[in-house]
C-alpha cells in the first residue's frame, strides 16, 4: 500500500524553482527519508505536504485522497501531522498543555458546553488525558509533565514536539531534522523511537535528516535531492554511493 | 514546601489545584461577602467600580493574554455593552435579561470586528482597533435617536428583588456575582480545547494551524468571547457612571484597561484582577497623595496620566510579568523559606528562531 503519493510537485517562488517537479511514493509503515544539501528543497516539500506552501503545480495523495486543496488546519485530522526543524513549541505552556493541543484535531468544540464546563466536557478531557498519558509512558516523558516548555534542554523540547506530533494519532508522521541538535546518546534513541513509531504504532514516517548514520540505521527508503530535482532514490547503501549525490555533497 | 499530589485526571482539570488553594479563595469570598457589614457605602462602591472593571479586564486578558491579539478598542466594547443595556432597559426589558442581552451584543460586534481584523498582527492590530474605537465613539455622538447624542442620557434605575438596583449593598452584591460568574466562564474556556487552541495560537500559528486548529475560527471566536465579557461588565458600568454620554468611553478607558493586564501580568486572570485593583485604587491615592505634595505639584493638571505612565513604564523595565509575577515570586519565597534561590525566575536565554512562516 501507498500511504503519501507525490505526482510532478513544484513550487515556484519568481524565478526560484524550490522543488521542480519532483515525484516518489512513500510505502506504508515504512521510514522514507529526503536527504540533500542546504537549500536542495526538502523542508519546502513538507510544508507543500502540510499545506503551508501552495504547490505551483502536482498533486499529493494521501491513502487514495487527493490532499492538493485540503485546508492546512484540516490535514492533522487527515492522519498527517509533523514537527519543525526549529523546535515550534508552545513556549508558555506546560509539556502536558502541549501534548493536549496535539489533540485538537480530535477535540470537537461546542463553546457553549465548555463555557460552563458541561459533565461532557469533562468527560472528553479525560479521554484525551488518557490518549496525552499512552504517549507520555511512550517517550518517557513523566518527569517533565507539568514543566513550562521555557524551562526545558533543546533535546527535551524535540522529545515533547515529537510528542505533540504523536497525540494526533497520526498514520503519516513527518519529521524535520528530528537529530538537529542531539547529542550522540539523545541520537541513538531517536533510532529506536523511530523503529517503535513504525514497527509498534505502525506509523509511516517521513523524514528529513542530515545525520547519516540516523538515516542508514533507520530508513528503508531513501530520496536525494538538489536544486528541487530527485537525483537519486533506493536504498540508503545504494544512494550514499550513488555517484550524483556524491557529487552533490562534495562538489566537483 | 507544598506539592499537589495528583491521583486522578480529574484532579488536574478541577478549577482549584487543591484543597488548601480553594479554601483560601472561599475564605476571601467569605471576607468580601461580609464586607458590607463593616465598611461604608463609599468604599463598596469603591469595590463594585472594582469588580467591573476587574470583569473588563479578565475579557481583555482573554483576548490579549491569552490569545495574544493587542486591543485599543475595549473601552468601546464596554461603552456597546452599556450603552445596549440601557437601552433595552429604557424599553423596559428587565435586568436580568438586558445584562445578558448586551453582553451578547457586544460578543457580536466583537466578532464582527474580529473577523477582518484577523489578518493583523502586532502594530497593525493596535491601530486598526485604535480607529475602530474612535468610529464607535463617532457613533454614540451622532446615533441621536437612541443614544442622545452628545449630550448622553440617564441610565434607567430598575428594581431587582424589590430593591433600587442602584441601592447598597445589593449594588455590591450584584458586581460580585458578576465578577465570580465572568470569572468561572473565563477559566472554563481555558481549561477546554478552545483555550488551548488559544495559547496555541498565541505562541505559535504556524504550529497550531498544523494540530488543526484553523486561526479565523478560534480569533473570531476570542475576539467574541472577549467583546462579550466587557460589555456585559458594560452593563454594571453604565449603572456604576449613572449617566451615559461618548466621552466616557474614549480611547483613555481602553488604555487604562490595556494598562491593567499589562500590570496585572499578561497571560493569568489573577493578574487581570490585581491590574484592575491597582489602576481602579490609583486615582483614589493620586487624591490621598496630592494633601501631602508641595502645593506646585499637586496642583499639576497632568499629575494622574502622567503618573500612570510612568507606572507603566517601571513595570515594563523591572517586572515584565506584572504583580501577578510579583506574587508568585513572593509565593515560592515563603513556600520554600529558606532555600529560596535568586535565580529561579531568572529568564532564560531563549533558542533562536530562524525560520518562521508568519
Amino acid at each position: 500500500m501507498i500511504a503519501l503519493e507525490a505526482r510532478e510537485l513544484a513550487l515556484h517562488f519568481g524565478g526560484i524553482k524550490a522543488v521542480d517537479g519532483i515525484s516518489f511514493q512513500v510505502p506504508e509503515r515504512s521510514v522514507f527519508t529526503l536527504i540533500g544539501p542546504n537549500g536542495a528543497g526538502k523542508t519546502t516539500v513538507f510544508n507543500l505536504i502540510s499545506r503551508i506552501y501552495e504547490p505551483t503545480a502536482g498533486r499529493l495523495i494521501f491513502e487514495g485522497r487527493d490532499i492538493t486543496t485540503v485546508p492546512p488546519h484540516d490535514i492533522a485530522r487527515r492522519g498527517i501531522a509533523r514537527t519543525f526543524q526549529n523546535i515550534e513549541l508552545f513556549e508558555n505552556a506546560t509539556v502536558l498543555q502541549n501534548l493536549l493541543l496535539g489533540r485538537h484535531a480530535h477535540a470537537a468544540g461546542n463553546v457553549v458546553a465548555e463555557l460552563m464546563f458541561l459533565p461532557g466536557v469533562r468527560r472528553r478531557e479525560i479521554a484525551h488525558r488518557e490518549a496525552v498519558e499512552r504517549v507520555i509512558d511512550f517517550l518517557n516523558l513523566e518527569p517533565h509533565r507539568d514543566t513550562l516548555i521555557s524551562g526545558l534542554s533543546y533535546g527535551v523540547r524535540k522529545i515533547v514536539e515529537l510528542g505533540r506530533a504523536l497525540c494526533t494519532e497520526p498514520r503519516l508522521l513527518l519529521l524535520d531534522e528530528p537529530s538537529s541538535g542531539l547529542n550522540p546518546e539523545e541520537t541513538d534513541d531517536l533510532v529506536f523511537w523511530i523503529q517503535d513509531i513504525r514497527d509498534i504504532l505502525g506509523i509511516t514516517v517521513l523524514m528529513v535528516e542530515h545525520d547519516m548514520g540516523l538515516v542508514s540505521k533507520v530508513s528503508d527508503h531513501v530520496l536525494a535531492l538538489n536544486h528541487g530535482q530527485v537525483i537519486a532514490s533506493g536504498t540508503p547503501g545504494a544512494v550514499k554511493s550513488d555517484p550524483q549525490v556524491v557529487k552533490a555533497y562534495l562538489g566537483g | 514546601m507544598r506539592y499537589q499530589f495528583k491521583t486522578s485526571y480529574d484532579r488536574d482539570i478541577d478549577l482549584f489545584g487543591d484543597a488548601a488553594q480553594r479554601n483560601w479563595y472561599l475564605a476571601l469570598l467569605a471576607v468580601l461577602c461580609a464586607a458590607p457589614l463593616v465598611l461604608e457605602q463609599f468604599w463598596l462602591g469603591e469595590l463594585s467600580y472594582v469588580f467591573i472593571l476587574s470583569i473588563a479586564a479578565v475579557g481583555l486578558m482573554l483576548l490579549t493574554g491569552y490569545t495574544g491579539q493587542v486591543s485599543l478598542c475595549h473601552g468601546a466594547f464596554l461603552g456597546i455593552g452599556a450603552y445596549a443595556y440601557a437601552v433595552l432597559l429604557q424599553r423596559g426589558v428587565p435586568f436580568f435579561v438586558a445584562a445578558p442581552l448586551a453582553s451578547l451584543i457586544t460578543a457580536g460586534v466583537g466578532a464582527a470586528i474580529g473577523f477582518p481584523a484577523l489578518r493583523l498582527v502586532g502594530i497593525y492590530l493596535a491601530m486598526a482597533t485604535l480607529a475602530f474605537n474612535f468610529i464607535v465613539e463617532y457613533v454614540f455622538v451622532h446615533w441621536d435617536s437612541v443614544t442622545g447624542g452628545f449630550s448622553g442620557f440617564a441610565v434607567p434605575q430598575p428594581t431587582v428583588f424589590g430593591y433600587s438596583i442602584v441601592d447598597y449593598p445589593l449594588f455590591y452584591y450584584l458586581t460580585l456575582a458578576a465578577l465570580l460568574f465572568a470569572l468561572f466562564v473565563a477559566n472554563n474556556i481555558m481549561r477546554a480545547p478552545t483555550g488551548r487552541a488559544l495559547i496555541a495560537l498565541r505562541d505559535s500559528e504556524v504550529a497550531a494551524q498544523s494540530m488543526g486548529v484553523k486561526l479565523t475560527r478560534y480569533k473570531t471566536i476570542s475576539f467574541a468571547l472577549s467583546a462579550g465579557l466587557t460589555g456585559f461588565a458594560g452593563a454594571f458600568f453604565a449603572h456604576k457612571i449613572g449617566y451615559l454620554a461618548p466621552d466616557a468611553f474614549g480611547i483613555l478607558l481602553s488604555i487604562q484597561l490595556l494598562l491593567m493586564v499589562v500590570v496585572g501580568g499578561l497571560g493569568s486572570f489573577r493578574g487581570a484582577i490585581f491590574g484592575a485593583l491597582f489602576v481602579g485604587a490609583l486615582p483614589s491615592v493620586i487624591a490621598l497623595l496630592r494633601d501631602f505634595l508641595p502645593q506646585s505639584v499637586a496642583r499639576q493638571p497632568g499629575l494622574e496620566p502622567g503618573l500612570f505612565g510612568l507606572i507603566l513604564i517601571g513595570f515594563i523595565l523591572f517586572e515584565p510579568h506584572g504583580i501577578e509575577g510579583r506574587w508568585r515570586k513572593l509565593r515560592l519565597f515563603f513556600s520554600q523559606f529558606p532555600m529560596y534561590r535568586v535565580a529561579t525566575f531568572k529568564k532564560q536565554k531563549s533558542f533562536t528562531k530562524s525560520e518562521r512562516f508568519r
